[in-house]
């Protein structure tokens, strides 16, 4: 190694000689468990809240083209869109009467529509409007039923909504392409896949989530859940996973090619799950939860890595991950939006080669030793409100209670009368053709 | 008698065309079959469901193997697709514009009419000429490399014009042997260098043998042999030629290549006939049965027997031979010259190109390497993907959710500092430890229920835990497995002298109970502190071959240990308690094996291979703590 610092350090070269450098365990241990105290000393996740809203935001829209800009809709009809980087409201609309129920940004990223109580669809510039010119939206769609969400398609000018039937609409034209209907229920959300853009899937409060084929124009196939989803959201590298924010505190990560049962059940949320996005690598996701949290799950398992909360947050309603996979944006009942690192522990900014090097040196060290009783217990310490961590406790027992029960009935019963049904299969009713 | 038939009655007696269409219609109608009823409005929509869910879960399932692929892969760099910042050339972004203002206008018809470059490269045509054309010094040189380069075209030419013309039947046939012996050298080379290639090249060589026998080329019934026959008696030329045509004919029996008649050359190439030439005679094949002969007894001997029988064939061959090597050797010289010529240029070339050409060349084995390190790159990566078990659980299959953990330990309390982390290391953790009881409890509970024999095994120890120590895996041996179960010694209250017969009986050959003697002594020589042996010969005294420390300096550094404090199992004389687990070590050991491992090995050694830089060189150490996730905003 020769410093880059300083010219006249000339190279020396090492002697890797393993009988020379003893003890690497011992000493790898050492740095990973300085490493692991320190990625929690380190760990401030919360970097600033975006106020301004009147009333609780009830919706958010990422940029498709810009990192630094996010749409926000609150539960009085506006609309406010932020730089993030500055840290301001750039730009506010009176979009609706009522609540904003949902929003989606074009993917040009020129305009974004809004759906409203006030059963209207709306189309937005971008840009806020030059001197003297009147805010007014680009188009407005007068519905006869209430809009519940919107989605936007991923290459096409085409938009769903979502309310009593999910609605597929040109952007062109006012009257919907197509509705796709399947029970009568009111529909809470809509999602177009982004990868075969021509999927749909969203769920309905009969505690059902359907699958769309947009290009049929017909519903594949619906699953009923113990309880109602709120929320879904597709894998954006894999396009036939998603994942369902239930009623039941727990998400769903479904295969939509076997739905009998869901591929993992993420459970931690001591409260309804309200919102669930992906990151843009696929591997992790967020959820909002009513229990005043936000919570990160890696794809693959069952109980999340990171918790967020802060004493002011109240109901989270809806959360965002942006595109460069770096933050975290969440929604809130008290007219915040919060902007949280999605790795509570990264160094923001640039990172000299070196630091870079250290930091995942130090990453791979944890990695490695992360099964190691003290080590484990270090990383895996997080503060809670009093409020989580006391239902956690009752739920724990809850569960313990439950478990026991069933364990008594099964001893007290005929041998095979009472078959062990896995966690997956648990929450599933009934999957219909 | 015979029965009536309707339909015969209600036949007319000469059949009408009306009523005829009515039966056929009749006939028709009873034929078709009735309209299965429609599906159902719910049925039918049901059906369009399923199809569509099918094809729609199909077209999906062709990511599967991306999906596969992308979560095996060692390191994910976002964005997937680097998008390549593309330079729009000047022209087309100023495409666009035009001159407006009557300055701006008048401008470019000044520019235009003088013929002015508007664009990038701002060079005139004539610019543009000059600079393509060459420097004088330059074309002149290639000018007089030219020149003699066709100088020395129309020497050549006019020489082998000239050797053609040469009518003489010996300088040919000399020459003919001269190309062989020259192609024999080669394959004899060929041998040397690659006995493989040599021994391809024989047998395409015993291919064409076979060829030219199946033609019956030399036998006596070609158009020039039958003339030769008729001019046999008068003539002593023809007689011979005869002869050695049949000559010919034996030789080719006896598995002797042999040319091809000089009456007829050209069909063949040269270098054919020079390779045909080439092989094999059997030592001591001249008398043999053709057809009993098989392979050549040895490459190696060949070239020798080709070349005496050659000797013989064509006496008083030397000279000419001398005259065709001296010619070979100007043809050489000549060859040499021409590639002197392009080394030349090439190296002029060069440098005059200056660090561009040199820049080339150097670029080229650069070129190769990065190639080289592509395909290793290529080779390597794929291996990887299949060695790399994941500890994720792949495709659809479903990741244990038994195995899992919590992966947060959720407190009240807020741990800021280092000490607090330190502390919370110290902290003791009673959930944990209540959980796997119960998991222990319904393990037991679904033994009762499994089998009725499920009571002794409840009552039996738990399971043997293999301990994974920190130490262990430090000392680099895994550490034995400590056997709580013990030897006890079957006692029978009621049994009797026959029960213990038969025991002692069973038992005649081993002895148990001497056998556990000598392990527990073992295991307490095993416990004893050893003596630190501290003595360094040649301190104090005279060192070297065959002289040893004195007794004092022994007794002065060889270090007796305090006695180890008495054993556990001290004055338990059926049992052995093992010292070796260290309580305050086990706090921060391993205790299970953790999931995505099989086996306890596996995980000492992921534990044992140091990854950082004190250990490994600077590209490894990059490579093993490549993140898995790389993302470029």
């Amino acid at each position: 190694w020769v410093s880059n610092v300083c010219v006249t350090l000339t190279a020396v070269p090492r002697n890797y000689d393993p009988a020379l450098h003893p003890f690497e365990v011992p000493r790898e241990y050492t740095r990973a468990l300085n490493a692991t105290k320190l990625e929690r000393v380190f760990a401030k996740p919360f970097l600033s809240s975006l106020d301004g809203h009147r009333d609780g935001v009830n919706c958010m829209a990422k940029h498709p083209k810009s990192l630094s800009t996010v749409l926000s809709g609150a539960c009085d009809g506006e609309v406010k869109i932020w730089n993030l980087t500055k840290r301001q409201c750039i730009h506010t609309i009176q979009a609706h009467e009522g609540f904003v129920r949902g929003m989606c940004a074009r993917f040009c990223g020129t305009s974004f529509f809004t759906v409203g109580d006030d059963k209207t669809v709306k189309q937005w510039k971008m840009e806020s409007p030059e001197y003297g010119e009147e805010e007014e939206p680009i188009h407005t769609i007068l519905g006869k039923t209430v809009y519940t969400g919107i989605d936007h398609h991923w290459k096409e000018a085409v938009f769903a909504t979502c309310g009593h039937q999910v609605d597929i609409w040109d952007e062109q034209r006012t009257s919907p392409m197509c509705s796709l209907t399947w029970g009568f229920d009111s529909i809470s959300s809509v999602k177009f896949n982004p990868i075969e853009t021509y999927l749909l899937g969203s769920c309905a409060s009969d505690r059902n989530i359907v699958l769309y084929d947009m290009r049929k124009s017909t519903p594949l196939k619906k699953v009923i859940l113990n309880m109602r989803t709120n929320t879904l959201c597709w894998n954006p590298m894999e396009a036939f996973i998603f994942t369902a924010a239930n009623e039941d505190y727990n998400l769903y990560t479904f295969d939509m090619r076997f739905l009998e049962s869901p591929v993992t059940v993420h459970m931690d949320h001591v409260s309804a799950v309200l919102d669930v996005d992906y990151s843009p690598t696929g591997k992790e996701f967020v959820s909002a939860s009513f229990d005043k949290s936000v919570r990160i799950f890696p794809v693959d398992k069952g109980h999340s890595r990171e918790v967020y909360h802060t004493k002011r947050m109240q109901h989270v309603i809806t959360v965002k991950w942006t595109s460069d996979s770096k933050y975290i944006l969440c929604g809130s009942d008290e007219m915040n939006i919060r902007l949280w690192k999605a790795n509570a522990s990264e160094k923001l900014g640039v990172l000299a080669p070196r630091e870079k090097a250290a930091m995942n040196y130090n990453q791979k060290l944890k990695e490695k030793f992360q099964y190691h009783p003290q080590i484990r217990r270090i990383a895996q310490h997080r503060h809670l409100p009093k409020s989580i961590f006391c239902q956690i406790k009752e739920q724990r027992i809850m569960r313990e209670a439950r478990r026991r029960k069933e364990l008594n009935r099964r001893k007290h019963s005929k041998p095979g009368s009472m078959p062990f049904v896995s966690e997956r299969k648990k929450h599933i009713v009934a999957v219909v053709k | 008698g015979e029965k009536l038939v309707l339909s015969e009655l209600l036949r007319p007696i000469r059949p009408k065309s009306t009523l005829s269409s009515v039966k056929k219609e009749l006939t028709r109608v009873k034929q078709k079959k009735a309209v299965e009823l429609p599906l159902s409005k719910e049925e039918a929509k049901r059906v369009v469901r399923e199809a569509a869910y099918v094809r729609t879960s199909k077209d999906v399932g062709k990511w599967q193997q991306v999906v596969l692929q992308n979560r095996r892969a060692e390191q994910l760099v976002f964005p997937l697709k680097q998008e390549i910042a593309t330079v729009v050339p000047l022209e087309q972004v100023a495409s666009a514009w035009k001159a407006r203002t009557p300055l701006e206008q008048e401008i470019f018809g000044l520019l235009h009419k003088t013929q002015q470059p508007i664009t990038d490269p701002l060079l005139t045509p004539e610019e543009t000429a000059s600079l393509q054309a060459m420097s004088l010094e330059e074309a002149r040189q290639r000018r007089a490399e030219l020149q003699k380069a066709r100088v020395v075209q129309s020497y050549y030419e006019a020489k082998a014009r000239r050797e053609k013309k040469i009518k003489s039947k010996k300088y040919h046939r000399v020459l003919k042997k001269s190309k062989r012996r020259k192609a024999l050298k080669e394959f004899e080379l060929l041998h040397k260098s690659d006995p493989e290639a040599a021994l391809a090249r024989l047998e395409e060589l015993e291919q064409l043998r076979m060829q030219e026998r199946m033609s019956l080329k030399h036998q006596n019934k070609g158009k020039w042999a039958r003339s030769r026959a008729i001019m046999a008696k008068y003539d002593l030329e023809a007689r011979k030629a005869m002869q050695e045509q049949l000559a010919k004919n034996k030789e080719l029996m006896q598995k002797v290549r042999v040319e091809l008649p000089e009456e007829e050359p050209g069909d063949v190439p040269e270098e054919d006939l020079t390779s045909v030439t080439v092989p094999t005679i059997p030592a001591g094949a001249s008398g043999a049965n053709p057809w009993m002969l098989g392979k050549p007894s040895g490459p190696a001997e060949e070239p020798e027997v080709q070349e005496g029988l050659g000797d013989v064939a064509v006496p008083g061959a030397a000279e000419s031979k001398e005259e065709m090597e001296e010619e070979e050797e100007e043809v050489s010289e000549e060859e040499a010259l021409l590639q002197d010529f392009a080394q030349k240029r090439h190296a002029r070339q060069q440098r005059a190109g200056g660090p561009e050409g040199q820049g080339e060349e150097l670029a080229a084995p650069g070129g190769a390497d990065e190639m080289e390190a592509v395909s290793e790159l290529r080779g390597d990566s794929p291996i990887h993907a299949v060695c790399a078990e994941e500890p994720a659980s792949l495709g659809t299959e479903q990741p244990p959710q038994a195995q899992e953990e919590i992966l947060l330990s959720e407190q009240l309390g807020r741990a800021r500092t280092m000490e607090d982390g330190e502390a919370l290391a110290s902290e003791e953790r009673v959930e944990e430890q209540e959980k796997p009881a119960a998991a222990r409890a319904e393990e037991r509970v679904r033994q009762q229920e499994e089998g009725r024999a499920g009571d002794r095994r409840a009552k039996k120890p738990p399971a043997k835990k293999k301990i994974i120590s920190l130490q262990a895996v430090l000392a680099g041996k895994c550490q034995e497995v400590q056997c709580p179960s013990l030897p006890v010694v079957v006692e029978e209250e009621e049994g009797g002298v026959d029960q213990r017969g038969v025991i002692t009986e069973a038992f005649a050959g081993d002895d148990v109970v001497a056998d556990f003697r000598r392990e527990k002594r073992k295991a307490e020589q095993a416990g004893k502190p050893q003596p630190v042996n501290l003595v360094l010969p040649g301190w104090g005294e005279w060192g070297g071959t065959g002289l040893k420390p004195s007794a004092k300096k022994i007794k002065r550094f060889l270090l007796k240990p305090p006695p180890a404090p008495p054993r556990k199992d001290q004055h338990l004389p059926h049992v052995i308690v093992s010292e070796q687990r260290n309580i305050h070590a086990a706090a921060h050991q391993v205790s299970e094996l953790p999931f995505p491992f099989e086996r306890h090995q596996q995980f000492e050694q992921s534990i044992r291979t140091p990854v950082g830089p004190t250990w490994n060189t600077q590209r490894a150490f990059q490579k093993l703590t490549a993140p898995r996730v790389v993302t470029r905003a």
